[in-house]
């Protein structure tokens, strides 16, 4: 019981992370109907961006680990931010009213880019950082000597995902721009009538998925301490999967999902085999489709002729 | 449309000298705050573990510089160009050209190909990049059965390649069984794994579809790698058995054909031998998509692809329909697998990942999706090209994206960018591809 609740913790923190890069996915879709299979690249050229941003503070001089925290995040959060402004304006905007396979190849050519870009610019070895942010709780010990361990950085995820979600849930269902983003989501030509500036707001999509891509990618440089070129197309395909496993387009679904394949991961890691726990994942979301053929959430789509 | 809104367009246009410094100037303070961190400073861990770092500046400002020499480059090309969309009507002369080159361009490739070991027999190089072009044309037109016919759109065609060629490379070092048996026993467990991957995928629909394709592609890669006992796991398999042809091995032996012809032993043999071989499969590959198309198979496929709601209306089986594309698409797939394994002489998973599967998309849609002659057409220029910047090294997958992010801006539809209907009433009427959808599973 114990080793299954230290599990849960673990798998929740995974699932956390996995859930933040789908919510890119999941938005991007929702609005201009692609699959933006850059966006794995982008969560990786966030965590690149908040190593480096972590080597110059420290070697600045910092010492205030909040202050260094609050510093990465928002850097690594506007550079990323821009990333995904670039690549929507150069490799998709052209192709917009274009048939629907063409930006998808442009985006996986996008992505081949920047998975070469950070290689050739940081080089192939993988990158370590000292863990910043030790220590944590132990919240249970059994007879056995089992210890069932919460570390601050598992806390921190946790929060910063749950808050993130909050600003996040705010921003599309009460604000200006999310009420655009959910007009465009419909509509866009009947949007545009009514006043909505749709390039913007698709612009801003990008920018905000780019954004929580960022923070992802600082979670994940937290979480295991590194960073590597090539870790986008994994955590982008797993994180693609929990948004279709979610249904795609809907942003509790993506969260949803996340966590689902979080959870399947770890437990199957823990309980099975680590080599197949990615199989798992991947067949997990291939019986629940064949059950649920728009995921968990998704609203099925009514076609006519 | 009247001239005037394109006036207006062009004197926003030629705005001057002022607005060209401008939007260069935006545009080389974006790239150097994209590039700041990233190119500006390298990171490295030193032998302690230690991240250390030191700065690049000199790199960062060539790279910006570059941004804004290049923003104005190409301002100044959009406006010596026009607007686009102006020039959309091609003189006749022009049109009657290109389909004369159209109409004859297939037979003078098909032959140019059939002497290619001929007039290079002495050039391995040129040889092998034939074949490994081959490889690539034959897997576009089996790739093509799938999404370019039936639109279905398959992100884990690499899949099927993988499974023919451990079935080759299993069944020839584990049983010794001979290229000509294995072959078809490859297509035929390709298929039977294309028919299986079908069965979950029958209900869905557009990138639902895509991402299934993906994850299936992606389980029988890290159970090659896991699967130690039977795959080998990382290492691959190695050892596997050349070509005979039939039988009779091409080797230096006594028993070898040059012995039997008569005629000195020489290693281009081989080669040569495996350049008709995957000739004939590639051939064999569109020989039978373009009998199927005139079958009702065929039609029921193209069918699929415009409309799957009207194609369930007028009775076609959707379920039968889709299995067997994807049947016929992965048993190609085994085959150009097959011989893949036979030409390296060893496999090992890392030639099947995404990137793989991503390239033979990319050939099939650059191509034209649909189209014979384009996808051939495609497929050379990729690997070819891809061949071309082999020096650049790292660079080589860097200038890749961009050209694939370049060619959709440019030619989204592919290079043969139009499609004949197969079927038609009263007169044959190709159709700009513009106005139809397709890949919509």
């Amino acid at each position: 019981m114990d080793y299954f609740t230290q599990q849960l913790i673990n798998g929740l923190v995974l699932g956390s992370i996995y859930g933040l890069i789908a919510i890119g996915y999941t938005m991007v879709y929702g609005i201009v109907g692609m699959i933006n299979f850059a966006h794995g690249d982008i969560f990786m050229i966030g965590g690149f961006i908040a190593l480096i941003t972590f080597l110059i503070l420290i070697s600045l001089g910092l010492t205030a680990i909040p202050v260094i925290l609050l510093v990465v995040l928002l850097v690594s959060m506007a550079i990323t931010a821009l990333y995904g402004w670039t690549i929507e304006r150069i490799a998709y905007r052209p192709l917009r009213h274009s048939f629907r396979l063409a930006p998808m190849l442009s985006a996986i050519g996008m992505s081949f880019v920047l998975t070469n870009y950070s290689q050739i610019a940081q080089g192939a070895r993988v990158k370590p950082i000292p863990p910043l942010i030790t220590g944590g709780y132990t919240l249970h010990e059994s007879a056995d000597g089992f210890v069932i361990r919460l570390s601050n950085v598992q806390i921190l995820v946790v929060i910063t995902t749950i808050v993130l979600l909050a600003i996040f849930t705010w921003l599309v269902s009460r604000t200006r721009l999310g009420r655009d983003m959910r007009a465009c989501e419909q509509d866009q030509t009947m949007a545009a009538l009514l006043g909505v500036d749709v390039d913007r707001t698709i612009s801003m999509t990008f920018v905000i998925g780019a954004a929580l891509a960022a923070v992802a990618g600082l979670m994940y440089l937290l979480y295991y301490g590194l960073v590597d070129f090539f870790m986008g197309f994994v955590a982008g395909i797993k994180a693609f999967t929990a948004a279709v496993l979610g249904g795609i387009g809907s942003l509790p679904g993506a969260m949803l999902g996340g966590l689902a394949i979080g959870l399947i991961e770890t437990f199957w890691s823990a309980y099975f085999s680590v080599e197949y726990k990615d199989v798992a994942a991947f067949s997990i979301l291939i019986v629940v489709l064949i059950f649920m053929p728009t995921g968990l959430l998704g609203r099925p789509e009514v076609e006519k002729v | 449309m009247t001239a005037t809104p394109h006036k207006t367009s062009n004197a926003s246009r030629t705005a001057g000298i002022p607005f060209l410094l401008k939007t260069a100037f935006i545009n080389a303070a974006i790239a150097l705050v994209l590039f700041s961190l990233m190119v500006g400073i390298r990171t490295e861990a030193g032998s302690d573990g230690q991240l250390t770092y030191w700065t690049r500046f000199g790199d960062l400002a060539a790279l910006v510089g570059a941004v804004f020499g290049g923003s104005i480059v190409i301002e100044l090309l959009r406006q010596w160009i026009g607007p686009t969309g102006a020039e959309k009507l091609v003189p006749p002369a022009v049109q009657s050209g290109i389909s004369f080159i159209g109409r004859y361009l297939a037979p003078a490739l098909l032959i140019f190909t059939l002497l290619v070991p001929v007039i290079f027999y002495n050039q391995r190089y040129i040889l092998d990049l034939a074949i490994l072009v081959l490889t690539y044309v034959m897997l576009g037109w089996g790739l093509n059965v799938v999404v370019g016919l039936a639109g279905l759109l398959d992100l884990g065609y690499v899949a099927f390649y993988a499974v023919g060629a451990y079935s080759y490379g299993l069944l020839a070092t584990s049983f010794g069984w001979s290229f000509w048996v294995c072959l078809p026993l490859a297509g035929i467990l390709a298929a039977f794994w294309g028919v299986l991957l079908g069965f979950p995928v029958l209900r869905l629909r557009g990138d639902y579809l895509a991402i299934v394709t993906l994850a299936f592609g992606e389980i029988i890669r890290l159970v090659i790698i896991n699967w130690q006992e039977l795959t080998g796991g990382p290492n691959g398999v190695s050892g596997i058995p050349r070509p005979s042809f039939f039988g009779i091995p091409l080797d230096n032996s006594d028993d070898g054909l040059a012995a039997k012809l008569g005629i000195e032993y020489s290693p281009t043999h081989r080669i040569v031998f495996l350049f008709y071989l995957i000739l004939a499969l590639a051939l064999l590959t569109n020989w039978v998509t373009i009998r199927l198309r005139r079958l009702p198979i065929g039609r029921a496929w193209e069918a699929l692809r415009e409309d799957e709601v009207a194609c369930r209306a007028l009775g076609i089986n959707t379920t039968t329909t889709k299995l067997t594309a994807f049947a016929t698409g992965a048993m190609f797939g085994g085959f150009a697998g097959a011989f893949f394994a036979t030409r390296q002489g060893f496999i090992s998973p890392e030639s099947f990942t995404f990137q793989e599967s991503a390239l033979v998309l990319a050939i099939v849609v650059l191509g034209g999706m649909g189209s014979q002659l384009g996808v051939a057409l495609a497929a050379l220029t990729m690997i070819g090209g891809f061949e071309l910047f082999r020096s650049l090294e790292n660079y080589r997958m860097l200038v890749f994206g961009m050209a694939m992010v370049l060619i959709m801006i440019w030619r989204p539809r592919g290079i043969i960018g139009h499609r004949a209907p197969t079927v038609y009433l009263t007169k044959a009427q190709a159709i700009s591809s513009d106005l139809v959808k397709e890949g919509h599973g």
